[in-house]
């Protein structure tokens, strides 16, 4: 049978490979669009499977708005992808250091 | 083992490894189109999973709105931007260890969490079953329309929000275009159009 713990893990493991891209894709900005969708992802596999296990729907109810919330800020983030690259005509994160934070 | 866990087994680990390659794939790929590929291929494993373990709206709503609209966008975007590709991987094979090693980290402290009695969940992992004439469609709109209304609406609210965000920020209002003014067309009354002028009537000349 397949448990909890199985769902957990396989989270877990997408949740991390996001965390991996991040840090080996450090200079291109659509690949860590890329990255926090899969974290997102990972996370929504939880909510659905503990909402299976607890036999509860609010967990699903979760993933709902996680999923609007994640429409609307992939569409935000894209939109300032443009912007940024017709300002710059690159979208490398290190061309990105006019607030010379 | 009967037949149908059986079966429920084999398609969770099937998908499931198919999901954990193409995430892989997604954070290697050479190109960002490839990525974005990739990740299309994550979400619809991700829906067949949800839809094994009972979610089947929200495995439909994976593949509608963010296989059918947001990947889609996503890989517009990416296909109109004119990126250099081998500069974005300068540092690729340098923070690769590091990032291993993070991940690594991470799994192993999940794991740690997960397989430990401290939570109870090993002995109770079992997933019920889900019944025959269970209605997952039903049960998640009863809920939403009725105890969640207000979140609901909220959540509209935002994709309002993100809906004008987005087109404000990259609507460009270049110099020299030409334009139509709706307004000002709407406006218009027919005095500002046409000029009527009073011209005397010619005579013919009598020769």
């Amino acid at each position: 049978m397949i448990t909890l713990t199985d769902y957990l893990i396989l989270g877990a493991i997408l949740f991390a490979i996001a965390v991996m891209g991040l840090f080996i894709n450090r200079k291109n900005l659509v690949v860590l669009l890329m990255c926090v969708e899969l974290m997102l992802l990972a996370v929504n596999i939880n909510f659905v499977a503990f909402s299976r296990y607890l036999e509860n729907r609010t967990g699903q109810i979760f993933v709902f708005f996680v999923l609007t919330v994640a429409a609307a800020e992939s569409a935000i983030g894209l939109a300032l992808l443009v912007v940024v690259f017709r300002h710059r005509r690159s979208i490398n994160v290190q061309d990105l250091d006019q607030l010379k934070g | 083992m009967s037949p149908s866990a059986w079966l429920q087994e084999t398609v969770f680990w099937f998908f499931g490894t198919v999901l954990v390659l193409a995430a892989l794939r997604v954070i290697t790929a050479k190109h960002p189109v490839h990525a974005a590929l990739f990740l299309v291929l994550c979400f619809f494993n991700t829906a067949v999973l949800w839809i094994l373990s009972g979610a089947e709206f929200l495995g439909l709503v994976l593949v509608l709105i963010y296989v059918g609209a947001v990947l889609v966008l996503l890989l517009f975007v990416v296909m109109m931007l004119d990126v250099e590709v081998a500069k974005l991987r300068e540092g690729f094979v340098r923070y690769a260890p590091l990032g291993v090693v993070i991940a690594c980290l991470l799994v192993f402290e999940l794991a740690y969490v997960f397989w430990a009695h401290a939570l109870g969940f090993h002995a109770l992992g079992h997933l019920p079953r889900v019944t025959a004439t269970h209605n997952n469609t039903r049960a998640l709109g009863t809920t939403l329309y009725r105890h969640d209304l207000y979140p609901f609406e909220l959540a509209g609210m935002i994709l309002l929000v993100g809906l004008i965000a987005a087109i404000l920020l990259t609507l460009r209002r270049r110099p020299g275009i030409r334009s139509q003014n709706p307004a000002q067309q709407v406006r218009v009354r027919a005095r500002d159009r046409i000029r009527l002028v009073s011209l005397p009537s010619g005579r013919r000349h009598s020769s």
